[in-house]
């Protein structure tokens, strides 16, 4: 049973810990775009940085 | 004239050198958009920020102060094929935001709690049944007791002033028997805990608020969702004036600029966006929009022109007697208070329950209490009981059953074209049982349209269209459309009041006027076939043909007035229009009732009439002069292409040119309201089943918070079924 002394504390300190990431990502607007996130997370980062001239004006894909 | 397009009124100051600013954006429904957008916007030298948010498609940015003009954004995203245009938060959107940010916080709290007393209260329900040792128990109480109470003060917040603001009142609202429940099962608990008791009830109480929060914030965000796409549609539609900043120098800036005394300039096939008098020009002005009436009045020198009327023919300077909030006229701001003061009395179907549900609970708690010390029990066992009834029939079914199915029914909504402004609007949209039609704009579709193409041969059709493309008048566009044209003739002349005229292949065609076209015969005679109809005639040589223009049904209006009726609903059309239109679209369409000529005070009588009798009318119209009868009926929608103040006075908004989203958003609302019933029967069912138990005292905390969780998630299944219907309406595309 002296096992739960450091348990308890250890799962309320994990629960806490889950808590304080909850209102820190609230806070920073994470919130706010649920749908765009979603498709953030599968966008392709590496392809090349548009040219600094502008393109020709294109239609919705 | 050079015009600038100044967006100054949108910029906001961030400090330390940076500058923001908030774009709604047409089309963005992907992630491709997405990224295409932000690279896009990225690219220009000294953005610091392009962020999209996909869920209210809109794209915030922020750029080093002094260095870019905020027109560039919007051309740049032009340039990509998107339209756009700032638009600043409205104060009612950016409290709610912060209302359900809040709600999302206690919801968090309240879900750590609960999943932490749950993993201390397990233990203790397996431990009173083996070999627990009173200090551990105690020990895991105490423990329980240190999370719940912190977080039941943070996260009950929302609860207790609900609460608290309707005791002051004099009310009792849903909110005051979750309090008391709550703050007697915590306070008990304690007590408990200090007799070295078995039982405490830390984990019902907070796990009631988790479950209660899930609603709150349901309800909440599908308030917020609608209300953000519908402040975008509003800034799309690109209220702008052209202004007078000098003497000859003018300015397009956004109506909210625009004060009472400026010089603005309006031109043909504009849309005049402010209350003012002429000053000079002469022109012919369309205000279908403002009474309903499609011909044309002639506009000089001191005619008061209204916000909304389209300026059709000469370029008009304009004194600004109102602009921005101001530009309704008085008497429509009266009728609207009025009738919005005598609707605000209707009851929403949650508020009704509670009504009901907070004396039945608490009489049930305290005659508990009452048996069983009169049965001979000691106060405390009592008291006890008393706590397991209110806990037991904790209203967090109840407290689900409405806001669930809101949020699924208005989903489905928006995905068959209509927008919610009033979330108690599903419950009155179901009970309508009389549909008034405006018809301009409402029946009718806001544009012209060429109703003779079948009588012109292809290919003059088609010339007349590239001619048409030099035009800006309304009449003209529409034949542009009517035609496909894409490329304009080069060298034509627009000879201003007349019409256009060009010399292809060595023979001189002009568009315009009858007169201007030699084709006053033709224009005679169709004047006595077609009376509603505007004409604009096209010659090529001696050659004359006549085109035939006015504003055309809506696609599918004759299907979903029919569809109406056969769901039992009476049709009536009541327009200010004159009688030979309206009697021709009325036939139509297959309605037997009509009015013509109406004023909006007959408007809001006739509602009157009905309601009298006991029907429940349902309201659609554009005008600014259906607003005071949007507000009076029962319940109101109106078109996307309606007058700002339409807009925002109807219950429910739908988008897109064809008439199905009526029809769909009726039988949504009904499914809705049925579930929305048999939830809040699922719940009493539960209740009567629960009840007993609990006063009889055998519910230990093990059953009574399952009975809960089971009840709630089984009104939250059931709520997920008011995504379909059945039938024609589901799809509107």
């Amino acid at each position: 049973m002296e096992v739960m002394i450091i348990l308890v504390p250890l799962a309320l300190a994990l629960g806490l810990a889950g808590l304080v990431g909850f209102l820190w990502s609230l806070k920073s607007g994470q919130y706010e775009d649920l749908e765009g996130a979603a498709w953030r997370a599968i966008a392709d980062d590496d392809e090349p940085a548009p040219p600094a001239q502008p393109e020709a004006a294109a239609g919705r894909p | 004239m050079h015009v600038t397009r100044d967006f100054s009124h949108y910029v906001k100051d961030l400090g330390a050198g940076l500058n923001h600013i908030d774009l709604a954006v047409e089309g963005v429904s992907c992630a491709g958009c997405m990224a295409k957008i932000e690279r896009g916007l990225s690219a220009l030298p000294d953005v610091t920020l392009a962020r999209v948010n996909l869920t209210d498609r809109r794209v915030a940015l922020e750029w080093k102060q002094g260095t870019l003009d905020p027109a560039k954004f919007i051309d740049r995203l032009a340039e990509l094929g998107y339209k756009a245009y700032p638009f600043e938060k409205a104060s009612a959107e950016a409290t709610e935001a912060e209302e359900s940010r809040f709600l999302l916080r206690c919801l968090g709290v309240a879900a750590f709690a609960t999943m932490n007393v749950m993993m201390l209260s397990i233990p203790v329900w397996s431990g009173n049944v083996s070999d627990m040792l009173p200090e551990q128990r105690d020990f895991f109480h105490w423990l329980s007791a240190v999370i719940a109470l912190p977080a039941a003060a943070y996260a009950g917040q929302p609860f207790f002033r609900s609460a608290w603001r309707a005791l002051k009142s004099g009310n009792v609202n849903m909110d005051v028997p979750i309090c008391i429940g709550v703050i007697l099962a915590l306070g008990m608990s304690i007590v408990e805990t200090f007799h070295h008791a078995e039982h405490a009830y830390f984990d019902a109480a907070i796990m009631l608020l988790t479950f209660l929060l899930v609603g709150r914030y349901l309800d909440q965000n599908m308030r917020r969702r609608t209300r953000a796409v519908a402040g975008n549609l509003a800034a799309l539609k690109a209220e702008t004036a052209t202004k007078f900043v000098g003497s000859d120098e003018i300015s397009e800036v956004p109506v909210a600029a625009v004060r009472a005394g400026d010089l603005v300039l309006l031109r043909p096939g504009e849309r005049c966006a402010v209350d003012g008098v002429v000053v000079e020009g002469r022109s012919e002005i369309d205000q279908s929009l403002i009474t309903g009436e499609t011909l044309y009045v002639p506009a000089e020198q001191g005619t008061a022109v209204y916000a909304g009327s389209l300026n059709i023919s000469g370029t008009l300077r304009v004194r600004v007697s109102a602009a921005a909030e101001g530009t309704l006229l008085a008497d429509i701001t009266r009728l609207l208070d009025n009738a919005l003061q005598a609707r605000s009395r209707y009851m929403r179907l949650a508020d009704r329950a509670s009504r009901l549900y907070a004396p039945v609970v608490h009489a049930t708690a305290a005659l508990t209490v009452l048996g069983w010390v009169l049965a001979g029990a000691g106060w405390h066992d009592a008291i006890v009981t008393g706590i397991a009834v209110l806990i037991i029939t904790c209203p967090c079914a109840l407290g689900l059953a409405i806001p669930t199915v809101q949020t699924v029914a208005s989903g489905a909504m928006f995905k068959s074209g209509v927008l919610l402004n009033a979330g108690d609007a599903i419950e009155r949209l179901a009970e309508a049982d009389h549909v008034i039609f405006d018809k301009t704009g409402t029946l009718t579709l806001p544009e012209l349209e060429v109703v003779n193409a079948a009588d012109i041969p292809a290919d003059v059709f088609a010339l007349a269209g590239q001619l048409a493309l030099s035009s800006h008048h309304p009449v003209a566009s529409a034949v542009a459309q009517a035609a496909k044209a894409r490329s304009p003739l080069m060298g034509a002349v627009e000879e201003p009041g007349q019409g256009v005229r060009a010399v292809v292949d060595g023979v001189e065609i002009r568009l315009g006027r009858p007169s201007f076209c030699g084709a006053e015969a033709l224009a005679s005679r169709n004047a006595n076939l077609d009376p509603e109809a505007s004409v604009v005639a096209f010659s090529r040589g001696t050659e004359a043909f006549l085109f035939s223009v006015r504003q055309g049904l809506r696609p599918d209006a004759a299907k979903i007035i029919a569809g109406l009726q056969r769901r039992g609903i009476e049709v009536e059309i009541l327009s200010g229009d004159r009688e030979a239109a309206v009697a021709a679209a009325a036939k139509a369409l297959g309605i037997s009732e009509w009015r013509a000529g109406v004023t909006p005070a007959d408007k809001i009588a006739r509602i009157e009439e009905l309601k009298r009798s006991g029907v429940k009318v349902m309201m659609v119209g554009d005008g600014m002069n259906d607003a005071p009868s949007l507000a009076a009926a029962h319940v109101s929608m109106s078109p996307i292409s309606a007058a700002h103040l339409s807009q925002a006075t109807a219950d429910l908004v739908f988008l897109g040119r064809p008439l199905a989203p009526v029809l769909a958003a009726i039988d949504y609302a009904r499914k809705a309201l049925h579930l929305m019933r048999q939830n809040l029967w699922l719940a009493v069912g539960y209740n009567v089943l629960a009840v007993p138990l609990a006063i009889s005292g055998v519910v230990t905390p093990l059953i009574a918070a399952a009975a809960m969780s089971g009840s709630s998630i089984l009104v939250m299944l059931n709520a997920l079924r008011a995504r379909k219907v059945a039938g024609e309406a589901s799809s509107w595309k």
